[in-house]
């Protein structure tokens, strides 16, 4: 009888155990590589290299997005807004809506589904292939080699892309706003205008982004490192870095939610 | 004998299993020193250590009479920039090719212009016999080529020393006979001291001015070829001769068969 | 071209995409005004009520944005709530009996202030008070009155 519910007790320990330690190891990783950022800006080259891969290639994924999610946006914006006889209104929800929440969360979780998982394989790769030792045994420190112009390259490419993500939605908006709908184009643009802060709705989505470039970049450069070296370590870890991040993201932004606005 | 590693004593576990209990050896200068045991013996394990790349639980490994595992970060490196290292999968970096692959510690290391570089890296190559093939992807190379390459990028800084990783694993008899023929070409060449981690025994052998055999965490035997052929040791017979079964049993530890059977059908 | 160059070539591309977006936002979607403010000159209104009026709030003309709210008190003379707004100086021939009233943008949106010119021959100038006002309306008011009408009418 009191078998299973012991097993059990046990399995929720350990799990956590398990948890926290991997909470510790990444908390370590970051501490450890904190010093060895600096030198991405001494290899410009590879930071050049590194913000290619990461965002240059997923332009295509957050454009489209963008894009799209400003249409959805503006279209359903207007089937409420247009009851109260305020569709005007729509340029400034869409707007909002994609500055202060779904183009940050949006444009990162895309980012760790297609930048983050490559980072935690390559890495994942590069271990289980040796290179990183062989890079050791170079005397090549891999943290300024291969961890730090990553990291760097992911601050830097978030808010780009998460600001380019917003551009291109508030393009769909007016899409379908003004070109479909009928809405006075003047007005969309005006009440957009005049009630969107730079201060209060810009610079807080554009702070959002880059907390949640730092999240993926740490998460899915310490799940590639700390990748079991085989093929299904590497594997599970690429997972491991797309659910971690995701959920990260939608609990920072709450946090960040709860503590900008 | 001058002895360029000095290992006392060695103590090292991974996991709660012990790898290493109580091992000492040491390594030659200017020769080539074979480390042999059977798989699953902690053989790279042992390397990495040597390398500083983990650190022992006690014991002492020296390196030109220093302490490895004592050194700060910038010493060691310092220390590796001597020692060259031949990884099992060659461990090219992936994203560079054959040319960059072999220059790539030189430009790290050295601020050596471009028309300087290239005539190293050709001449490294050409030890190999792949100046032809330095156009190509790490990605295209086979197992075989992956290596030889990895072996002119070990030797690209003029390294002291160089430690092979299973060099022989998974290669036809062609590419073997040419690892072989290579590692002997260049300790003599170059006056370096080799140290090569296997479990093939005749080719190792063949090469080898000194070997030794790890069993259970130390080692068993040592000397030249010769003397290990004629080593009394069970273990090291059984080892070198390759019998299924002695002193490590065929089988995985298990209850006796005739009480296995029972027990199921009960 | 090498394929470094093309690498180079992108980035550099993938960047200024990022600046045009990040100009797109400052300027076209939000209301970023750079270090400097316009310049402007003051004036000032009392309200009896301003319903849900903040500070940065815009000043209209015509649905035309003149300038902004820059700071609401009570004034402790006559305990009207006193509303300080800066008018941008392109618009400094605004007659002296404009009248401010403050509106709300659609049913739900924030409220604002309009103004709505006079016919006068003199032109607000800074530190002046704008005397015509008319306060927010304040929906829990017009329901009251609305529901005592209706009681009243139900006699």
């Amino acid at each position: 009888m009191k078998q299973p519910v012991l097993n059990a007790l046990g399995h929720i320990g350990r799990q956590t155990l398990g948890i926290l330690a991997q909470w510790g190891r990444a908390g370590l990783f970051l501490l450890h590589l904190l010093p060895a950022l600096p030198y991405s800006v001494y290899r410009l080259e590879l930071l050049i290299k590194q913000v290619y891969f990461t965002g240059v290639l997923s332009l295509p994924i957050i454009l489209t997005a963008g894009l799209f999610v400003g249409m959805v946006l503006s279209l359903q914006g207007y089937n409420v807004l247009v009851d109260f006889n305020s569709e005007e209104a729509v340029g400034t929800m869409t707007a909002l809506s994609l500055l202060r929440e779904l183009g940050p969360v949006v444009a990162a979780l895309l980012f760790a589904g297609r930048a983050g998982s490559a980072m935690t394989a390559e890495i994942g790769l590069m271990k289980s292939t040796e290179q990183l030792s062989a890079l050791e045994m170079m005397a090549v420190d891999p943290r300024k080699f291969v961890f730090a112009p990553r990291f760097s390259a992911t601050l830097i490419v978030m808010p780009l892309l998460s600001l380019m993500f917003i551009a291109m939605g508030i393009l769909g908006g007016y899409m379908v706003a003004v070109g479909w709908l009928g809405v006075d184009e003047g007005a969309f643009w005006s009440q957009m205008h005049a009630s969107v802060d730079w201060r209060e709705d810009a610079v807080n989505g554009i702070i959002k982004s880059v907390a949640f470039g730092v999240l993926i970049a740490v998460i899915a450069l310490f799940q590639g490192e700390d990748a079991v070296p085989t093929s299904e370590g590497v594997s599970g870890a690429t997972t491991r870095t797309v659910v971690q991040s995701s959920l990260g993201i939608l609990a920072l932004d709450f946090v960040l939610t709860a503590v900008m606005f | 004998m001058s002895a360029l590693i000095e290992i006392r004593d060695l103590t090292f576990s991974r996991a709660g299993r012990k790898i290493f209990d109580g091992l000492s050896l040491d390594v030659p200068a200017g020769k080539i020193t074979a480390i042999m045991g059977p798989s699953g013996t902690g053989k790279t394990t042992l390397l990495k250590l040597i390398a500083g790349q983990l650190s022992p639980d006690s014991g002492t490994i020296k390196v030109n009479g220093e302490l490895v595992h004592r050194m700060s970060r910038r010493k060691l490196y310092d220390l590796r920039s001597q020692m060259g290292m031949l990884f099992q999968s060659g461990a090219l970096l992936t994203d560079l090719n054959v040319f960059d692959n072999v220059a790539f510690p030189l430009r790290e290391h050295t601020d050596l212009p471009e028309v300087l570089i290239r005539p190293l890296v050709l001449m490294k190559l050409q030890a190999v016999g792949l100046r032809g093939a330095r156009n190509l992807k790490a990605s295209e190379l086979s197992g075989g080529m992956a290596r030889r390459v990895a072996l002119a990028r070990a030797i690209a800084m003029d390294p002291s020393m160089i430690f092979y990783d299973e060099p022989f694993v998974g290669q036809d008899p062609i590419t073997m006979g040419v690892l072989i023929s290579l590692i002997k070409k260049l300790n003599d060449s170059l006056k370096l001291s080799s140290v090569v981690v296997s479990h093939d025994v005749a080719e190792v052998l063949s090469i080898a001015d000194f070997a030794c055999v790890i069993a259970n965490g130390q080692v068993v035997a040592e000397g030249d070829s010769e003397s290990l052929y004629q080593s009394e040791s069970p273990q090291v017979q059984q080892f070198l001769k390759g019998l299924p079964d002695g002193p490590v049993p065929y089988h995985y530890p298990v209850a006796a068969f005739g009480d296995d059977l029972k027990t199921e059908a009960s | 071209m090498t394929r470094k160059q093309w690498i180079e070539i992108w980035v550099g591309m993938f960047v200024l995409m990022g600046i045009i977006a990040l100009a797109v936002v400052a300027f076209k979607v939000s209301n970023f005004q750079g270090l400097q403010e316009r310049s402007s000159y003051q004036v000032h209104a009392l309200f009896d009520n301003i319903g849900g009026l903040k500070e940065r709030a815009p000043v209209k003309l015509s649905g035309v944005v003149i300038g902004r709210v820059n700071e609401i008190k009570v004034d402790p003379d006559t305990y009207f709530a006193k509303v300080s707004m800066s008018i941008y100086d392109d618009f400094d021939q605004l007659p002296i009996d404009t009248s401010a009233s403050i509106l709300t943008s659609g049913l739900l949106g924030d409220q604002y202030i309009g103004l709505n010119v006079g016919a006068d021959d003199l032109f607000l100038k800074e530190g002046d008070r704008i005397e015509l006002v008319q306060s927010a309306i304040v929906l829990e008011d017009l329901i009251g009155q609305f529901l005592t009408k209706f009681a009243d009418s139900g006699e």
